[in-house]
């Protein structure tokens, strides 16, 4: 056998958000000409404080989204009202469920390695299912949702020990293709269950009354940041767990996880099971939103859009799903309402015609991160925050870029 | 190490230069600290267990993998330009495991390696008459001696100034092992080579000075001869029985790992 | 029989224009390891380009025709040569970002293309003879076929020569083996990867004309949807197989055809089906490389 360096990388300590000893290591190359050897890791009572600290906020950001639908905050440009108005309640629950598909989304691309193309099936399965099973059977919603979850469970698990043959770029590709059956399947509209093109409406007959209705608007804001809690709670979770390590293991290095005794493909097939069904409980949560069921919900668009968000907010990182999830869906709106303003239609055709499409924006913007910004906004914050702390031990990690963290997914 | 450097002072530069050579693969630290030199004529072994750094040094050395440190060709440093120039400026590279492209013919794989203006066909021509007679063939279906011989080949064809060849005798029958080590002599007549090898016996028959890593680390520098009449050395470092690197017999069973 | 004919037939064309976009994506995998996703956006520029010029030389000739493939193709290939040089080269050897770019590209140039000219399809035309039909054992087959599978044999045969005549060509051969022994040559594969995006693009422009009259219309959209088949195509082929493409094309696109017509509209869940079973059974392709 080999009698290389020691191969300790494989304690799991890589499923942490904040970079970890392994990832000094992996980015040696870049600081090489200084000392090599593997970088200490920070004491262990400044984790746990920053970490505590990091928990507080939380808490405390969430007791004030929990208010603020009683509270009457004005953010002009981000919000279209005060915070109390439905439209801005539907605008904020909106980013949460966003935020929280793409915590989906990192749970398979950040931290099992998978780039899924094919991620909105489960969404739109989940979007899709409960209004189809509302629509056309007489239980009530808590049945139903179990029914459509039990229906994912088997369609990921099925899509997923196929699609798992093979890794990579092949991967993705498979994984899109099987979503685009689905959206294909649902634009047929077979005997009309699925309304085509149009969508279909939720049927509301079946309905707790306190989630029907604009003027519950409040309660299915609730719900979102409800649902964005669990996912990001239960993200939490599988990442620390035994099975999260172990994902994090196959990722950075497959072969030695198999040498290791694991199963590296039931690891990662576990993972995008549970991912899959994670947002399509955002799904379901979604077609309470929005009253309806959408072709968008199914489309390819929304799983490039999640990957958006994730690689914008900063691959790797929980937070860095959350705040993308966000800012891309408040960019998203703000751009389009810019774009049906005035002030753009007055535009010569040069600049009119960019500015009125807020994809191409997004897609403009997306390019430059990656190519400038390869670490996101997390990414970025954090090496802004290293240059002011130059002295601490933890300078020798850098920003994680999905190169970085995907290395054999290529 | 201090030989290298007094040597420097009076003999002629060394064609190539290694100092603080650090190289990672996939993260991993594979080379540490790496310091040695290649004189300008000969042939030098590079030596060590499997999985220590060998083929890893000669990747790092041509760029193939992320490395620093200094590395110097004929006086000039390279460690920060990429392999294709690298090479352009006069290195011939004889891959482990071969390497030749399978789904091309002979032809087409030697006319691929053609870098200079002038590439010394029949040079080839004369000390691979086999590879002739087979320029039709798809590389793929040669034997793994005849694949060894393209690669060879391919490193010859063009005028360099050193010749980094990694583990040649890997997997080949004595016979071919002894052409193979034949073909290297006589190209070690005009100019330096930098063989990693794992047969002693080939090692014994070609090279002059040994360089020799454990750990990803320089070990042991010297004269080879010298190095594999140590027995304590060879177990020490290599971790085979001396009896392997005395016989001279290369049909040996201990001689290769 | 003559329905057999018929449906073997638009097969073949159908056939003929997902082997023009997956010949690039497959090249493009095989010697860069570059997914890319704007591929589609090639196709659509070319089918657009392709459009404008017949549209203001009238559209009703060989002629015309002609120039829009030849435009259309050159459209494809320049986009493909500046995404190649601008966006992937500074990428180089970061092949995740290399495709989370392109997905970019993709987005913001469906963007570009629905704001240029809008999302609605524009409805062409072509040479009348693309209109009438020829009889081929009974079954009336629309002569527009007939161009796509003679524009596709005509690529298929000149890459096949590029790829064995040419310096070029055996570079982008070895490079799809073994990228990094080619570097170990001295050879720059830097050039091959501009010259493999421009003829994928190349190609792709070409059939983003070529689809405007098969389907009859353009649209932002074009691409995209025709991209996803060119992918399970790539796959089914084996990624950075050419060979491998024209035999998935032909074989996935008259598949489709016969499933749609026998078994009620399915052929695109079928192809999905083809997918998966390949994957199940041969996970690298029909005559993929095993790496």
């Amino acid at each position: 056998m080999t009698t290389d360096t020691d191969t300790s990388s494989t304690d799991g300590t890589a499923s942490q958000d904040r970079p970890a000893a392994d990832g000094g290591r992996r980015h040696r190359k870049h600081d090489a000409h200084g000392a090599p050897g593997s970088a200490p890791r920070p004491g262990r009572p400044g984790i746990t404080g920053r970490r505590l600290a990091a928990w507080a906020a939380g808490t405390a950001g969430v007791l004030l989204l929990v208010l603020l639908p009683l509270l009457n905050i004005s953010l002009p440009g981000v919000l279209p009202g005060p915070s109390y108005t439905p439209g801005s309640l539907q605008l904020l629950a909106m980013c949460m469920l966003m935020a929280a598909a793409a915590l989906t989304y990192h749970l398979l691309l950040g931290v099992a390695g998978l780039l899924s193309f094919g991620h909105a099936l489960y969404f739109g399965a989940g979007v899709y299912g409960l209004a189809i099973i509302l629509q056309n059977l007489d239980i009530p919603l808590l049945p139903a949702m179990g029914l459509t979850l039990l229906i994912v469970i088997v369609l990921a698990h099925v899509v997923g020990s196929i699609s798992l043959r093979v890794s990579g770029i092949p991967f993705a590709m498979v994984t899109l293709a099987f979503a685009q059956a689905g959206s294909v399947i649902v634009g047929r509209n077979p005997e009309g269950k699925t309304g085509g093109d149009e969508g279909l409406t939720l049927r509301t007959d079946n309905l707790p009354d306190v989630l029907v209705g604009v003027v519950n608007t409040r309660n299915l804001y609730w719900l979102a940041l409800a649902v964005l809690v669990a996912v990001f709670l239960i993200v939490t979770w599988v990442q620390s767990s035994r099975a999260g390590h172990a994902a994090a293991a196959v990722r950075e290095n497959e072969l030695r996880v198999r040498v290791l005794g694991l199963q590296p493909y039931l690891v990662k097939l576990l993972i995008f099971v549970v991912s899959a069904v994670l947002v399509c409980i955002i799904g379901m949560a979604f077609l309470l939103l929005q009253s309806g069921a959408v072709p968008r919900a199914v489309s390819s668009d929304l799983t490039v859009t999640l990957l958006v968000m994730v690689v914008l907010g900063g691959v790797g990182s929980r937070w860095g799903a959350v705040i993308g999830g966000v800012f891309y869906t408040i960019l998203d709106q703000r751009l389009t309402t810019l774009a049906n303003s005035e002030a753009v239609k007055s535009l010569p055709d040069v600049l009119r015609v960019p500015l009125s499409e807020p994809l191409f924006i997004l897609g403009t913007l997306f390019i430059l991160v990656v190519i400038f910004l390869p670490g996101g906004i997390t990414g970025t914050a954090e090496r802004l925050a290293q240059r002011r702390n130059r002295g601490q031990r933890s300078a020798t990690h850098d920003a994680r870029t999905p190169g970085d963290l995907l290395e054999d997914a290529a | 190490m201090s030989t290298a450097a007094e040597s420097r002072a009076t003999e002629p530069r060394p064609v190539l230069r290694v100092e603080s050579l650090f190289a990672t693969i996939a993260g991993q630290q594979v080379v540490e600290d790496v310091s040695f030199t290649v004189p300008a004529t000969g042939i030098t072994a590079l030596l060590g267990r499997n999985g220590v750094g060998k083929t890893s040094t000669i990747k790092a050395i041509i760029g193939l993998i992320d490395r620093a440190g200094t590395v110097e060709l004929d006086g000039v440093r390279i460690e920060k330009e990429a392999t294709f120039k690298i090479i352009r400026s006069g290195v011939g590279y004889v891959p482990e495991d071969r390497e030749v492209f399978s789904k091309l013919t002979v032809a087409e794989n030697l006319r691929l390696a053609e870098r200079d203006a002038a590439p010394r066909r029949q040079l080839v021509e004369e000390l691979f008459p086999d590879l002739l007679a087979r320029s039709a063939q798809m590389a793929g279906t040669l034997s793994g001696g005849q694949q060894q011989m393209v690669s060879l080949a391919r490193a010859l064809l063009n005028t360099n100034k050193i010749l980094l060849v990694d583990e040649p005798t890997k997997g080949l029958a004595p016979k071919i092992v002894g052409e193979v080590a034949e073909t290297l002599a006589e190209a070690a007549k005009t100019v330096p080579i930098l063989l990693v090898e794992q047969n002693l016996h080939v090692v014994r028959q070609l090279a002059e000075g040994a360089v020799v890593l454990s750990g990803g680390r320089v070990v042991h520098t010297g004269p080879a001869l010298e190095f594999l009449d140590d027995a304590g050395l060879i177990q020490r470092h290599l971790g085979v029985s001396t009896d392997a690197a005395h016989s001279g017999n290369p049909a040996e069973k201990g001689a290769a790992l | 029989m003559s329905t057999l004919v018929l449906l073997l037939f638009t097969g073949l064309g159908l056939g003929a224009l997902y082997f023009l976009v997956a010949a690039g994506l497959s090249l493009i995998y095989g010697l860069m390891g570059v997914l890319n996703f704007a591929h589609g956006a090639f196709l659509t520029l070319g089918a657009f380009t392709g459009w404008e010029i017949a549209r203001r030389t009238g559209s009703d000739n060989w002629g015309t025709f002609l120039l829009s493939l030849v435009i259309g193709a050159a459209a494809g290939a320049a986009f493909a040569a500046f995404t190649e040089f601008v966006l992937i080269r500074r990428l180089y050897q970061r092949h995740i970002e290399q495709v989370l770019v392109t997905v970019g590209l993709s987005l913001a140039a469906v963007a570009l293309f629905d704001g240029i000219w809008g999302t609605d399809p524009v409805y062409i035309q072509g040479p009348a003879w693309f209109k009438d039909t020829t009889e081929i054992l009974g079954a009336r087959i629309p002569n527009d076929r007939f161009v796509c599978i003679v524009a596709a044999v005509l690529v298929l045969l000149a890459l096949v020569f590029f790829l064995q005549k040419t310096r070029y060509g055996m570079i982008i051969r070895a490079g799809v083996e073994n990228r990094s022994m080619v570097t170990a040559l001295g050879i720059d594969v830097r050039k091959a990867f501009t010259l493999v995006f421009t003829i994928g693009g190349a190609a792709a422009g070409l059939g983003g004309v070529l689809a405007s009259h098969y389907f009859g219309y353009v649209s932002p959209m074009l691409g995209g949807s025709l991209l996803i088949f060119a992918f399970i195509v790539t796959v089914i082929g084996g990624l950075g197989s050419l060979t491998g493409a024209a035999i998935a094309a032909v074989a996935v696109a008259v598949l489709q055809q016969f499933a749609n017509f026998y078994l009620g509209g399915t052929g695109d869940f079928v192809v999905v089906l083809a997918l998966a079973l390949v994957l199940l059974f041969r996970p690298t392709g029909l005559l993929g490389r095993t790496a």
